[in-house]
């Protein structure tokens, strides 16, 4: 049964993963997957309404899905971001119930009274009371940042939580005016009185322009239409996202533009798109609970989508869905930590069946996140790496196709926990990094080149995948040795051996992308090096690694002291890859994130703390405490053995 | 015999240097002290800004610290000079030394050359790049381009419509104020006040006799009060003086100018503090400012230090595409069109981000554009040694890949044939086992060998 374990355990996740192939279920009878196909322009891309939906909600929100809130009974289920678009779009007084916005701040829930619960969360109709005030210090903040020119990235937690909730709230509004006007009832109905009041209108107006003013004072269409027009220019002010397609694509495929401005559009020429009413049809039905017309709603709207030859729009929303559901990184998250744990469990009690299930299990993930990366790049058409975001998936997928390789090379559960632990911790990172919005955001200008973002940015981060790995191996000889009797004075050779040529590894592509990002520099702003922040972090990567290896190489440190400079290495890069960022300074502060300073600086204490460990005398080591006196560092008292006990060499040419 | 011994002493003396010179400790050390600046440096640009920092801790021997106010300074750490030029010591000598070429070396070797390619490349242009400005609006011609962050004192001589005469003098014989002749003007200037940098202030707030007014041009009725300069990337300094013209005869008048009237940018920024202000804003109108003297006209002007070229420029179109729906920046480029009347060259050419015009010694990327895309800013570089990291980049390149492919395919040999023979166990001989990666790097010796024979000796 063992034997056959790590099989059967490789065999249970490909099939929760297959499983995902599968289209969604839909909760109720409405085709709310169909729904989540259609393309929209937003963000300056074409998606699907369900990446809209997600993104939105996990920036307002903080996750894909909306719970019931408990100040509403009669919510029951847990929404999908795309079923709580189109309530928010369709029928915003029951959307105004669910506690959406995300408020962490505690003097802003104090202020807002949002105290229940871990996470301040609050429906559009508690904080409808305080808006006035939201809209006041939000308003307030942004002129005092722009009269003294303080940066926004020295906001305080209160101000940052302030200007999110700020914002949120607008993207909500502008949600509610996407479709229909936010107060608007049957929209269906209203348009057909809209439609009606037209022609006699126009009418009325020609007679107007003629010369006979009383008539149009006293004519009723014109009154009705003024009040329609009122109502469509307001919408217009938020005009969010673009639902309405190009109807000549062929002549410009990027002229999508939003329900509102269609509307106005209507008035003149009296001629409506159709996304107007087809978007109608299905918000008027979602807000009859009438599965039936919303269903055919949505299917005569792809219809007209391919007559009208946006085809390529349809299967674009259609594949980047088919990516959201299958949710390949989600998965191959919980499957690093599986597999975590169980090469943990083989450290503890060495049972190969153990290591062999990770190790499979490590396999299946890394051809799962693969094939994310893969799928992301056919939708972006783009190298994998494009921000912050695939830039830490992609260190994530270097670090594992490392930890694969060392693993082969030493069969011992060290390269498969180094792969799990770094590809768990980075897909974190980016979980957290979506945060921010679309994760597939269009290229500014001066990153809009596929040549480089294909060999700089990929081979600096193959760089900061080795050296993380490097470090994590030193954390890993660090912990084991200080802390437990399990590594042995072979494992403990090894795991040096696997770092150094790790670091071997990371030198070498930490400095070919470094050089790589300097000639893109000296292509687009005119000179090789400008010791900018981030290209500063990137050359104390290099420098950090060249320092080791000559160290290294003049004998002036030995197995420890490699592990603990590794160990280094893994604050520099945390620093390179995002501490530069957090400065705000330099031409490279596009990739900024505010939260993460927290995390960095814990990071970094508890990478000093592992350096600190290591400086500890063998003696007190409980893996080496039996045989100090032949210890994996210098072989007692003399030196001129340790060439003979250290793992790597103290000087390699021979 | 004591002639001998202090040859002997200044032998070993002499070996003592060279052994420090080519040490691997001091490669170690000076690698240490580099990782320490380069941080440093980084975290300095917050306060200092981009450009103070590297003249202060990257193109310079020493880092300097002073304390707040005083005059003094001490040096505190090796500057990025010091220690390139220490890197570059030590590997030229440690190679000069030790090396001797072998085939299975030529990997170390091509990769410190490179890298010695490199830094010298990075030294050469930090002393010899030119980095300039060319503005122009949309439909406009230049035939030259502006400093950054140099100004000159120009007074021009516009009498004659075909040519104009140019006298410029440099901002720091402005700044050291007093009196200024010069041969081709038949005038002196006299220099009144001097600010490095400064902002504009309404006149009337400030105190009486520290003014900054002249009764001709726009210093009638603005003000212009000194301000701490900046090193800032994203500020610049505004140089103002006020300036006296007075030939023998008597004085011709005294004038404010400033950065504030000539550098792009800077006076729509004027306009705007009048008119926030509720001044007149006609004191821009008598730009730019003149006199006559003895029957010729001249213009005197403070401005960006001016680069000519043998060639003009003409803005055809400048386009700023954004992404539909969004302020996210798809595109920016400037369709020009470039005449040479020496070679007789009329062609047009599109400069966009990533794709520069390299022409006549000096390069024209996309730096920038006016408000409301009213033109195009050329940022215009002339650099000697542009070539040298493309050069150093191919080499090391190069050098890594002979050396990682020599003993990858060399570990890969000896485990394959490990494996097959003794597949249980694991020999515990001296003979380390190094990782496929690292195995390329083993053969790094050249400094390694040296300081294992230090020891050994």
């Amino acid at each position: 049964m063992k034997k056959y374990f790590s099989w059967i355990v490789a065999a249970v996740f490909a099939a929760w993963i297959v499983s995902g192939i599968r289209p969604p279920k839909n909760p109720t009878d409405f085709k709310l997957d169909e729904f989540g196909r259609l393309p929209v322009l937003a963000n300056g891309r074409i998606q699907p309404l369900d990446s809209f939906a997600r993104n939105t909600l996990l920036s307002i929100h903080g996750t894909q899905t909306v719970r019931p809130s408990t100040n509403d009974p009669a919510q029951t289920r847990i929404l999908s971001a795309r079923e709580w678009l189109l309530e928010v779009m369709a029928n915003p007084e029951q959307a105004d119930k669910r506690r959406i916005f995300r408020i962490e701040s505690l003097d802003l829930r104090n202020l807002l009274g949002a105290r229940e619960g871990r996470l301040g969360q609050l429906a559009q109709n508690e904080l409808a009371p305080k808006l006035d005030e939201v809209i006041k210090g939000a308003q307030q903040l942004l002129k005092m940042e722009e009269d003294t020119g303080r940066e926004p990235q020295l906001r305080n937690g209160y101000e940052r939580d302030l200007m999110h909730l700020y914002q949120s709230m607008i993207m909500y509004k502008r949600l509610k005016n996407a479709i229909q006007p936010e107060d608007g009832r049957d929209f269906k109905a209203e348009l057909k009185i809209f439609r009606e009041a037209i022609p006699p209108a126009l009418a009325a107006l020609q007679q107007h322009q003629a010369g006979n003013f009383e008539s149009a004072r006293t004519n009723e269409s014109i009154q009705l239409l003024s009040t329609f027009m009122g109502r469509y220019q307001d919408m217009t002010r938020w005009g969010h996202p673009m639902l309405a397609p190009p109807l000549n694509p062929k002549a410009d495929r990027d002229a999508w533009s939003s329900i509102a401005t269609n509307l106005l559009q209507a008035m003149r020429s009296a001629e409506f798109h159709p996304a107007i009413d087809y978007f109608a049809a299905m918000g008027s039905a979602w807000r009859e609970n009438n599965p039936a017309d919303f269903n055919k709603a949505v299917s005569d709207y792809q219809g007209w989508l391919v007559q009208h030859g946006l085809g390529a729009e349809m299967s674009k929303g259609k594949t980047e869905f088919f990516f959201n559901h299958l949710e390949p990184f989600y998965k191959t998250t919980l499957i690093y930590v599986v597999a975590l744990l169980l090469g943990c469990g083989f450290w503890l009690n060495f049972a190969p069946w153990l290591r062999k299930s990770a190790y499979s299990l490590v396999i299946l993930a890394f051809v799962l996140h693969t094939a994310g990366l893969i799928f992301r790049m056919w939708l972006e058409g783009r190298p994998p790496v494009t921000n912050l975001y695939s830039s830490a998936v992609f260190v994530g997928w270097g670090a594992v196709l490392l930890g694969i390789i060392l693993e082969r090379f030493y069969p011992e559960g060290i390269g498969v926990v180094t792969a799990s632990c770094v590809g768990f911790i980075t897909l974190i990172i980016a979980h957290n990094l979506a945060l921010g919005g679309d994760t597939m955001e269009m290229m500014r200008a001066v990153l809009d080149t596929n040549v480089w973002l294909a060999t700089h940015v990929v081979i600096i981060h193959i760089g900061y995948a080795a050296t993380f790995l490097a470090g994590f191996l030193g954390l890993i000889y660090i912990a084991r040795g200080f802390f437990t009797r399990t590594l042995s004075q072979e494992t403990a050779k090894g795991l040096v051996r696997m770092a150094y040529g790790t670091i071997c590894f990371a030198t070498l592509f930490t400095f070919v992308g470094t050089v790589l990002g300097g000639l893109w520099a000296d292509q687009s702003w005119g000179r090789f090096w400008g010791w900018d922040p981030k290209e500063n972090g990137a050359l104390l990567i290099v420098l950090a690694n060249a320092t080791l290896l000559h160290a290294r190489w003049g004998g002036m440190i030995r197995d420890r002291g490699l592990m603990a400079f590794t160990i280094f290495g893994n604050i520099i890069t945390a620093w390179s890859w995002f501490g530069t960022n957090m400065l705000g300074v330099g031409l490279h502060s596009y990739g900024f994130m505010d939260k993460g300073f927290k995390w960095l600086v814990i990071f970094v204490a508890s990478q000093v703390a592992f350096t600190l460990i290591a400086t500890v005398p063998v003696r007190y080591w409980r893996s080496f405490q039996d045989n100090a006196g032949e210890s994996p560092r210098d072989g007692g008292a003399n030196p001129s053995n340790s060439a003979i006990t250290d793992a790597t060499p103290a000087a390699p040419f021979r | 015999m004591a002639q001998r011994k202090t040859i002997i002493k200044r032998f070993r003396m002499f070996a003592r240097v060279i052994s420090f010179f080519t040490s691997l400790r001091l490669t170690v050390a000076c690698l240490l002290m580099a990782i320490v600046l380069v941080f440093v440096g980084t975290l300095a640009q917050v306060k200092l800004g981009l450009y103070a920092t590297q003249t202060q801790y990257f193109q310079s021997l020493f880092v300097y610290w002073s304390p707040e106010g005083k005059d003094w300074k001490i040096p505190v750490w090796p500057g990025g000079w010091l220690l390139g030029g220490a890197l570059l010591v030590n590997l030229i000598a440690a190679h000069l030394k030790r090396f001797r070429f072998t085939w299975k070396k030529s990997g170390i070797f091509l990769i410190h050359f490179g890298l010695i390619a490199l830094l010298l490349g990075q030294f050469l242009t930090e002393v010899f790049q030119v980095e300039s400005f060319m503005v122009i609006p949309n439909g406009g011609t230049k035939n030259f381009s502006e400093d950054g962050r140099k100004h000159e004192l120009a007074i021009v001589d516009i009498t004659d419509a075909q040519q104009d005469k140019v006298v410029a003098i440099p901002e720091a014989m402005v700044a050291a104020k007093g009196e200024i002749k010069d041969p081709q003007l038949p005038f002196t200037i006299r220099v009144k006040e001097f600010f490095a940098n400064s902002t504009p202030v309404v006149p009337t707030t400030q105190p009486e006799g520290k003014r900054f007014t002249a009764s001709q041009g726009f210093a009638r009725q603005m003000g212009l009060e000194e301000r701490p300069t900046t090193g800032k990337m994203s500020d610049e300094n505004k140089p103002a003086a006020l300036v006296e013209v007075a030939a023998e005869s008597g004085p011709i008048g005294d004038w404010g100018v400033s950065s504030w009237l000539t550098k792009h940018g800077q006076k729509d920024r004027l306009l705007d503090f009048q008119v926030k202000r509720g001044m007149p804003s006609d004191s821009l109108a008598d730009y730019p400012q003149k006199f006559t003297h003895a029957g010729r006209t001249y213009v005197i002007a403070l401005r960006p230090v001016r680069y000519y070229k043998p060639y003009s420029i003409e803005l055809l179109k400048f386009t700023h595409a954004r992404y539909k729906g969004t302020d996210i920046p798809k595109d920016f480029s400037s369709h020009i069109r470039l005449r040479n009347a020496q070679t007789g060259e009329d062609r047009q050419i599109l400069i966009y981000m990533n794709n520069p015009l390299r022409y006549g010694g000096e390069t024209y990327f996309q730096g920038g554009f006016l408000e409301a895309d009213a033109g195009t800013i050329l940022q215009v570089v002339r650099n000697p040694a542009w070539l040298t990291p493309y050069f150093a980049c191919i080499v090391v390149g190069l050098g890594l890949l002979v050396q990682f492919s020599m003993h990858f395919f060399g570990f890969l040999k000896k485990s394959g044939g490990r494996r097959s023979a003794a597949p249980a166990k694991k020999s515990k001989t001296a003979e380390p086992e190094l990782a496929p990666m690292g195995a390329a790097f083993a053969a790094q010796g050249v400094d390694a060998s040296l300081s294992r024979k230090r020891r050994n000796s």
